[in-house]
């Protein structure tokens, strides 16, 4: 029941009907293929390096993707990539 | 010739209409066709055994009445003629009846139309017009608060927001000659699509009025140009957010603030332009604190920072003029500040030691031994300007100047240097070095007289990539 009619409209994009849910993280890494995306800031490679090495370590499949800029987001054709090869993926921050 | 037709519209309140009511009386017997509404009683005019009730003011709003009594003259259903208050000549040469009034004075003004009350055409607009809102409704049950149930949704910045009701969203939109549904671009970080509805509707909830719209609507394409890098701001672990400097006559028309506290609260339109912005990457981009925007700490002016720039002196030459914009333009230049600091100095009384004392504390922006890593805008009070204006110097001067006292040996700079880790590449050490890339300062004017102090607003880190990041400018249209 609304006040004599008292209606505000919406200022938001409308796209928020449902919360989307995270994706539940895969059970087991084993056989998971790992992208790294570096955000091309300062050392984020650095940071990377050592993550890659670690996963190595254990085994496991990494593939290395990069940002042009930390400033914007990624292009399209680097998260299709990502999407297309990857079922994990760690982005890469660091200072 | 078609056969004549006519419609009147009148109404009681008008000592002109009860005037001229013997005279539609006289009119309606005489004609085969006249169609003659009243705005406020259908009992009126006596004289013409009243009138169609037009109180819902649908006729008067069709025929596009301004003021009562109106006469028009159709023909084939088209309007050939109008005539507004009482002019007998006008009326003799409509109706085609040569002494028609002829114990009435010559001509007599008419009243305002019901029509144009305050917030009346845009309550008609919705009701009659084509106007039709295309953004979902939200009812508001009876036993809530409007200003809650904005807060519920997560509409706010975390102050109270105007309730944005379709009278008032029409009211917005009558501020601007743009259609609802033009598409102004991609807001991030959601790149949702933000028209020029959705803009007005965010523009009520911060505060606008309706003259404040186009204003906003230029803040908002500006945001939206690629070399700002809107989305990387929103983002940022920095503190800063847009910061709007308007120029330009429309500063004066909708009374904006370059005086007495332009930096800080009490102006509105000052106050709501920069929030609407804001309100705008909240709500349609979906950019919110604690989630896509990572910002440390942020800063105060993230609710909204926007000033005007003081213009009163003839010998200046404003910001957007110096950004090539032409002389007389209004426009809004968007830079990412990251808050503001204050500088004193008392002591200084040429440009040379003033140039070096501010320099000084612009150098510490970001970090005193980083350089080329933020920008900073300057804003120069009056009476530190006056020192300045004095010794003959201007904008270019004045740049000038600044420039070469913001040049520090390497040495004093580089990591370690001063036993403090942090600073510039060891490699620059023989390198005087300039704190800001070439364009990276900007000088505006604003304040009150009465103190020998300016301000400085630090800028975001990310300009350090000065290709990428950039500030921009944009006309204000209509």
């Amino acid at each position: 029941m609304t006040q004599e009619g008292y209606v505000m409209r919406d200022p938001t994009a409308e796209t928020a009907a449902a919360q989307r849910e995270r994706l539940a993280p895969p059970p087991d890494l084993g056989k998971a293929t790992i992208g790294l995306l570096c955000i091309s800031k300062e050392r984020s490679e650095e940071f990377l390096d050592t993550l890659a090495e670690r996963l190595g370590e254990r085994g496991l499949e990494v593939l290395r993707f990069a940002k042009p800029t930390h400033t914007k987001p990624a292009p399209e054709a680097v998260l299709a990539d990502i999407v297309e090869r990857c079922d994990v993926v760690v982005e890469g921050l660091a200072d | 010739m078609a056969r004549a037709e006519f419609v009147a519209v009148v109404k009681r309140e008008c000592e002109t209409c009860k005037m001229v009511g013997a005279v539609l009386g006289t009119l309606k017997r005489n004609t085969a066709g006249l169609a003659l509404y009243c705005q406020d009683d259908p009992a009126f005019p006596e004289e013409a055994g009243g009138a169609l009730d037009d109180r819902s003011l649908e006729q008067s709003w069709k025929h596009r009445v301004d003021i009562v009594p109106t006469l028009i003259r159709m023909e084939g259903g088209r309007e050939v003629a109008r005539t507004e208050g009482w002019n007998r000549a006008d009326w003799a040469r409509l109706t085609g009846i040569a002494d028609i009034g002829k114990d009435l004075p010559p001509a007599r003004p008419g009243c305002g139309s019901i029509t144009m009350d305050p917030g009346m055409p845009e309550r008609l607009a919705l009701k009659f017009g084509d106007l039709k809102l295309a953004s979902r409704p939200i009812g508001v049950g009876e036993l809530e608060d409007p200003h809650e149930v904005a807060y519920e949704r997560g509409w706010s910045d975390g102050l109270p927001v105007i309730p944005p009701t379709d009278l008032r969203i029409a009211r917005m939109l009558g501020g601007t000659t743009r259609k609802p549904a033009e598409i102004l671009g991609l807001i991030p970080p959601n790149l949702a699509e933000c028209t020029v509805e959705k803009a007005a509707i965010n523009a009520v909830m911060a505060g606008c009025r309706p003259e404040y719209f186009p204003v906003v609507l230029a803040t908002i394409e500006a945001a939206l140009k690629p070399e700002f890098s809107m989305h990387g701001l929103l983002a940022t672990l920095w503190f800063s957010g847009p910061v709007v400097i308007v120029n330009g006559p429309v500063t004066r028309r909708i009374g904006m603030n370059w005086a007495g506290n332009a930096l800080g609260q009490g102006n509105r339109a000052n106050a709501s332009i920069g929030r609407a912005l804001q309100l705008v990457i909240r709500n349609v981009g979906g950019g919110r604190p604690q989630e896509i925007d990572r910002s440390i700490l942020g800063n105060p002016g993230k609710y909204t920072f926007c000033f005007a720039e003081d213009e009163t002196d003839p010998d200046w030459v404003p910001l957007n003029l110096a950004r090539g914009h032409a002389c007389g333009s209004s426009t809004v230049t968007l830079f990412h500040g990251d808050g503001v600091h204050g500088v004193c100095d008392q002591r200084s009384r040429d440009p040379e030691s003033l140039s070096r004392s501010l320099a000084l504390t612009l150098w510490s922006v970001c970090h005193p031994k980083l350089a080329q890593w933020s920008h900073a805008i300057l804003v120069l009070s009056p009476d530190h300007y006056a020192i300045y204006k004095q010794a003959g110097w201007g904008r270019q001067e004045i740049e000038a100047g600044l420039w070469q006292a913001l040049k520090r040996p390497g040495r004093d700079l580089i990591q370690g240097a001063g036993g403090v880790p942090e600073g510039i590449d060891p490699s620059r050490a023989g390198e005087l070095v300039d704190k800001f890339h070439p364009g990276g300062l900007l000088v505006v004017r604003a304040g009150a007289i009465g103190g020998l102090f300016s301000a400085v607003i630090g800028g975001w880190t990310a300009q350090r990539r000065a290709s990428e990041v950039q500030v921009v400018s944009q006309e204000i249209g209509t």
